[in-house]
């Protein structure tokens, strides 16, 4: 069985004559290691999806298999402690807390456990340092760009080292610049083991992914390679140049 | 960093947000600090008042006649004749139940004497004869020009002294025996004004009521004295004896008090009532503008109720703070208004440890019991719903 397995997974919101539905019989599995970009128009069902394999959103139907973890076959609390171990976010909107600095945005995964709080320090300062931001640990979201928010988002992700990254339009909210450093960083991350979930806009930002699923309508219309990609192996993505924001 | 470090930053670096909880919480804890703390100001002012001000129990013979009180006996040529209590007899009070409540025994002998040289002269007047260490216990407010009377002396009553023209030094005969006046009691308003007093051997002696007692006045001293079971106490051991407690005027300002510090109670009621709701209130508003805050909390591993303690423990920094805030502005208040309910001045309200540990547990039943609902709420938020939220 592959790391994680969505099996007939289906989402309608609402109920009776207002039901609709976001998200029908969707199927497909993801192996340890790859980069997944999702794309398709909006409304799609795109953001659906990713809060169904972040365990975040309940499913109509359908199951959710991770690490052999039947994830909605858990109760409320593990499935939040299931969130804490194997999954880090990235959403588009930073999401950062406006009342905590940067380090303390960062070290929010670590809150709940048991550990020193040198120990928690010396964690967000080092995922912090890994997406560029050594040195501005003590800054409140609100003092840096936005480029720098979505890195310490990103950063905040790393920082309790979870095997998966579920991110939502990483890019959406950065300009041409930023957007490439975030999507190196990505990169970067599937190059090292992470398995990565990325919803998208941009076909640029597609092209740092190893695989791209298409949605429409809620339906899974496209399962194969992201467009503009030139080299195979996943790794080498980090070197890509393409234009992605 | 914890889940309390995250309510304590929250707290310090959104302090606007936080200062609505905190003054809606800091003016409840302070009315009902204020309000509490002057009506334990007055009660134990009056308290004081009370100990101070004398007899509370009154033992007369048991009589058939009509009521025998002072006026009674002030009134001139009532016949006074009635049975008498045995001095000896009083001993008994200093063996009942509440005896360490008992301040003061004070017997009193009361007779008609004769005062002047000659007959044609001579005037009617009430002797009393009293203990004087008692007295000094029973009739605080008592003011002596001269002294009080040594063996074979007599003092006069303001009036008495008036009426028989007797000044401190002078001399004076009653029944025929001729007893320097050795001072002259200052006007009290009372019937006492208008009494000869000698000492409380000398006067049975003179009346001819050796061994005999009046009328007994007793003192039962403390705030909360159980002056019925006393009265009860005494009548068992003096059963020819009528045994009365006096209800003061200051019993009826103790119920005043009484009063206003159930009003204080109530006011202060109604003002956390009215707390609870700001907190409430302030509370649902500000979960709801942090419900993407909260999406994320959820997001990234927390459980309910990881959130809910968050949320819980921010009641509790904010609940402490208004407690403490809350007192200090109470107590403040409460000194500030004090002259305008007590006469006496330099009174102030006191530390009262109960008070202040009364403050605190209102803060943080208030604070916390009406954050539990949006504490609770925050947790229920569904974590997808809420990042839709951002
Ligand atoms: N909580 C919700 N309640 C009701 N309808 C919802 C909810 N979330 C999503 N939908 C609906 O489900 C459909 C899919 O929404 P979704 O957010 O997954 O789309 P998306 O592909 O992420 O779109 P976008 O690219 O605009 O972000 C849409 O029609 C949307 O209106
Ligand atoms: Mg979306």
């Amino acid at each position: 069985m592959s790391y994680l397995s969505a099996e007939n997974l289906e989402k309608s919101y609402g109920q009776g004559q207002s039901l609709a539905q976001a998200l029908g019989k969707v199927s497909f599995e993801v192996e340890k290691g790859e980069f997944v970009a999702v794309m398709g128009p909006s409304g799609s069902g795109k953001s659906t999806l990713l809060s169904l394999l972040g365990a975040l959103n309940t499913p109509s139907s359908g199951r959710y298999v991770v690490d052999g973890l039947d994830i909605y076959a858990l109760g409320q609390d593990q499935r939040a402690d299931f969130r804490r171990e194997y999954l880090g976010f990235v959403f588009q909107s930073f999401n950062l807390v406006p009342y905590l600095s940067l380090a303390e945005n960062v070290m929010l995964p670590l809150a709940t456990l048991r550990m020193g709080k040198a120990g928690k320090r010396a964690l967000a300062a080092e995922a912090l340092a890994r997406v560029g931001l050594a040195g501005k640990e003590g800054r409140l979201p609100n003092q840096v760009s936005g480029g720098e928010q979505e890195r310490t988002a990103v950063a905040r992700a790393l920082v309790n080292r979870p095997p998966i990254l579920l991110a939502d339009e990483p890019t959406g909210n950065l300009d041409q610049q930023n957007s490439r450093e975030v999507m190196e960083l990505l990169a970067r991350l599937g190059g090292e083991g992470m398995t990565i979930v990325m919803v998208t806009h941009s076909r640029d930002c597609a092209g740092h992914a190893s695989r791209l699923l298409s949605l429409r309508d809620g339906k899974l219309v496209g399962d194969g390679l992201p467009p503009l990609r030139v080299v195979e192996q996943p790794a080498a993505a980090q070197t890509a140049q393409a234009v992605c924001g | 960093m914890n889940l309390r470090d995250i309510a304590l930053l929250n707290l310090r670096r959104r302090k606007g947000k936080a200062a609505f909880v905190l003054a809606g919480l800091a003016i409840g804890v302070a009315t009902m600090v204020a309000l509490v703390g002057l009506a334990e100001a007055l009660t134990q002012q009056i308290n004081h008042k009370l100990e101070k001000y004398g007899a509370n129990i009154l033992i007369t013979p048991r009589s058939d006649q009509l009521a025998l009180t002072y006026e009674g006996l002030n009134l001139g040529g009532f016949v006074f004749e009635s049975r008498e209590i045995r001095q000896e007899d009083l001993k008994g009070i200093e063996r009942i139940k509440n005896a360490s409540n008992v301040a003061a025994v004070g017997p009193l002998v009361l007779g008609a004497v004769r005062v002047g040289q000659v007959a044609e002269q001579a005037q009617q007047a009430l002797l009393a004869g009293v203990d004087l260490e008692a007295s000094e216990v029973l009739k605080p407010w008592w003011k002596i020009e001269g002294q009080w009377p040594k063996p074979a002396q007599v003092m006069a009553g303001h009036e008495a002294a008036r009426v028989l023209g007797l000044a401190p030094g002078q001399e004076v005969e009653i029944n025929g025996k001729r007893l320097p006046v050795s001072g002259v009691l200052e006007a009290t308003g009372s019937q006492d004004d208008g009494l000869l007093f000698m000492r409380l051997g000398d006067a049975q002696e003179t009346l001819g009521k050796q061994g005999l007692v009046s009328m007994v006045e007793v003192a039962a001293l403390c705030k909360d004295c159980p002056v019925d079971d006393m009265v009860s106490q005494i009548s068992e051991i003096l059963p020819g004896a009528k045994v009365m407690a006096i209800q003061s005027v200051v019993k009826g300002r103790l119920e005043t008090v009484r009063h206003f510090r159930s009003f204080a109670l109530g006011i202060s009621a109604l003002v956390a009532l009215l707390g609870s709701l700001v907190v409430l209130v302030t509370m649902m508003g500000n979960i709801k503008e942090r419900t993407g805050e909260i999406g994320v909390f959820r997001a990234i591993g927390f459980r309910r109720a990881h959130v809910m303690r968050v949320v819980l423990w921010e009641a509790l920094l904010l609940s402490l703070a208004a407690g403490l805030a809350g007192y200090l502005a109470g107590m403040g208040a409460g000194q500030l208004s004090l002259p305008l309910f007590s006469e006496g001045h330099g009174a102030s309200l006191g530390f009262h440890p109960w008070l202040a540990g009364g403050a605190l547990v209102m803060a943080l039943a208030v604070g916390l019991g009406s954050s539990l609902y949006p504490a609770w709420m925050a947790a229920r938020l569904d974590p997808h719903q809420a990042l839709r939220a951002l």
